[in-house]
């Protein structure tokens, strides 16, 4: 008992600074990305190709002077950019990543929890993501801030809801189970999800870019309108903090990209390479192997976020909403159609009795 | 500790924590901080659910009232930009009228908890039931028709608050010309 509360709290702590790590590395990878789209050089003073310039980046936001509105509400002003970095960190809990670690003659998940509700369990963290912006726009006191929250809360609400009805064909077509670890255990032989379920990967995909407030649907902080959107008031680390999360939000959704519905942390013929390579279950090197394919797949992921964002121009905000309520809510509503028919008749996963 | 186990502890706390977010509900004179005060309440008693093991009906409780209705009743107060100043003094009257209506309110919700006494108290917390898969079970098999009832029902509320939303042009057009 007490063993396995040690190895929890030392996965917390892994996984905690895992998603810190990557999102401070994910804001240099998106600057030379964007370099090398717009054929420049990127960060390249800190260190040996800038490798520093998140070190440098994150000690000049903790340096700057801090600045809240006196007219604002102070300690929803503090609570904001908390809660919205709080929720970011917290959907990492149920993600599974990799196989279990045998030590000392037990098999340890490397996972920090895996509850029969994971995936529902993500869709209320994000719905709880949209007050740490409400709540930071409405204390700045700014009319801007208002707007940009306003904007930034009502996108969210909307495309959560395509979001949850394309995860629902994910459930059908993966067996029905809410837990994050069946579903990626799932697709260990076989295809992966991705196959059955095209269309819904694209719409989670859509609205996977409007959650994380990534262009082409940066609305909430649109330059040109709002000035700075619900962080104007917002300086030194609580704008950072603001910023950082958004990384950590991009790092989770890949991570949840990878593993719904393209194998987590399996890839193709990986039970005969184990066989090949000699190993058992339970040894280090598979995890190890399994956490590296999963991460090749993060990293892609992010790199096709970055892609979008450099590539396509912002939305109009009835465009935006237009695309959400009009165009991915009745395809989301008719891929969840489709998967229960090929489910049925096709595939006869689902028992069909009157 | 004290002969009480960790159920009970965490159910006394929760229940403390939620009596006590729900009284700041009521005695925060800004609303967006009494909405907020809401959401905490309704935090604690997605606890309770927890400790029921009811966990799909935790989340789902937070889903819908926390990261759903509640984000709507803020957006709403932080649009019409409520202060503390602007707050209506009501007459001497009124305010005696509804805390004597508030208090035989009290009187009948202590009245209630008389028979409570006789009720059986089911240990729901070391039972399955309120797992997904037992839920699911149950509201698609037993209470099939009622669970369509209540489907069709919302359905019909959200035509109504459409069409009631809906603009019409025909009278807007009026308005614009009469000013």
């Amino acid at each position: 008992m007490l063993s396995l509360i040690i190895y929890k709290a030392i996965v917390c702590v892994a996984v905690f600074l895992l998603a810190l790590g990557v999102a401070a590395y994910a804001t240099l990878w998106e600057r030379k990305f964007a370099a090398f789209l717009q054929d420049r050089k990127g960060p390249s003073r800190a260190g040996k190709w800038g490798l520093l310039q998140p070190l440098a980046d994150g000690g000049k936001m903790f340096m700057k002077e801090e600045i809240i509105p006196n007219v604002s509400n102070r300690s929803l002003f503090i609570l904001g950019p908390s809660l919205f970095m709080v929720t970011a960190v917290m959907t990492s809990a149920v993600i599974p990543w990799g196989k279990p670690l045998m030590i000392g003659g037990h098999l340890y998940d490397l996972q920090i929890t895996d509850i029969n509700i994971g995936v529902i369990y993500l869709l209320g963290v994000v719905s709880i993501g949209v007050y740490g912006i409400m709540i930071g726009g409405w204390a700045s006191n700014n009319k801007f801030a208002l707007l940009g929250a306003v904007r930034a809360s009502s996108q969210m609400i909307s495309y959560e809801i395509a979001m949850g009805i394309s995860l629902i064909a994910l459930i059908i077509s993966a067996g029905g189970s809410l837990s994050l670890k069946d579903i990626i255990e799932g697709q260990d032989a076989g295809w992966c999800n991705f196959v059955y379920q095209p269309l819904g990967f694209l719409i989670f995909f859509i609205c996977a870019l409007a959650e994380t407030n990534r262009a082409p649907f940066d609305l909430p902080e649109c330059e040109t309108e709002l000035v700075g959107g619900y962080h104007t008031e917002y300086s030194s680390m609580k704008l950072g903090l603001f910023l950082f999360a958004e990384y950590i939000n991009m790092f989770i959704s890949s991570a949840i990209m990878a593993g719904f519905y393209f194998g987590g942390y399996n890839f193709p013929f990986a039970t005969e390479f184990y066989a090949w390579l000699g190993l058992e279950e339970g040894s280090w090197l598979i995890s190890l192997i399994g956490f590296g394919a999963y991460f090749t797949k993060i990293f892609l992921f992010i790199c096709l976020f970055m892609w979008v964002r450099w590539t396509l121009p912002r939305f109009r905000y009835d465009q935006l909403m237009n695309l959400g309520w009009k165009t991915l809510l009745p395809l989301s509503l008719f891929n969840l159609a489709l998967t229960v028919v090929i489910e049925i008749f096709i595939r006869k996963t689902i028992p069909f009795h009157f | 500790m004290l002969g009480l186990t960790i159920t009970q502890w965490l159910f006394g706390i929760l229940s403390f924590l939620a009596i006590m977010f729900a009284l700041m509900v009521v005695f925060t004179r800004n609303p967006v901080n009494s909405v907020l005060y809401l959401v905490l309440t309704f935090f604690c008693i997605a606890g309770h659910y927890l400790l029921l093991n009811a966990q799909f009906l935790a989340v789902v409780h937070i889903v819908v009232y926390a990261g759903a209705i509640m984000v709507l009743f803020l957006f709403i107060i932080m649009l019409m930009n409520l202060n503390a100043d602007t707050e209506p003094r009501k007459h001497i009257v009124t305010r005696l009228i509804a805390g004597v209506i508030g208090g035989m309110l009290l009187i009948v919700m202590v009245g209630a908890l008389k028979g409570a006494e006789q009720l059986t108290i089911v240990r729901a917390g070391a039972s399955q039931i309120g797992l997904v898969k037992n839920l699911g079970q149950v509201l698609f098999h037993e209470f099939l028709f009622p669970f369509e009832v209540a489907s069709i029902l919302l359905l019909a509320a959200l035509v109504g608050a459409i069409m009631i939303g809906k603009r019409d042009t025909n009278t807007n057009d009026k308005k614009v010309i009469n000013n």
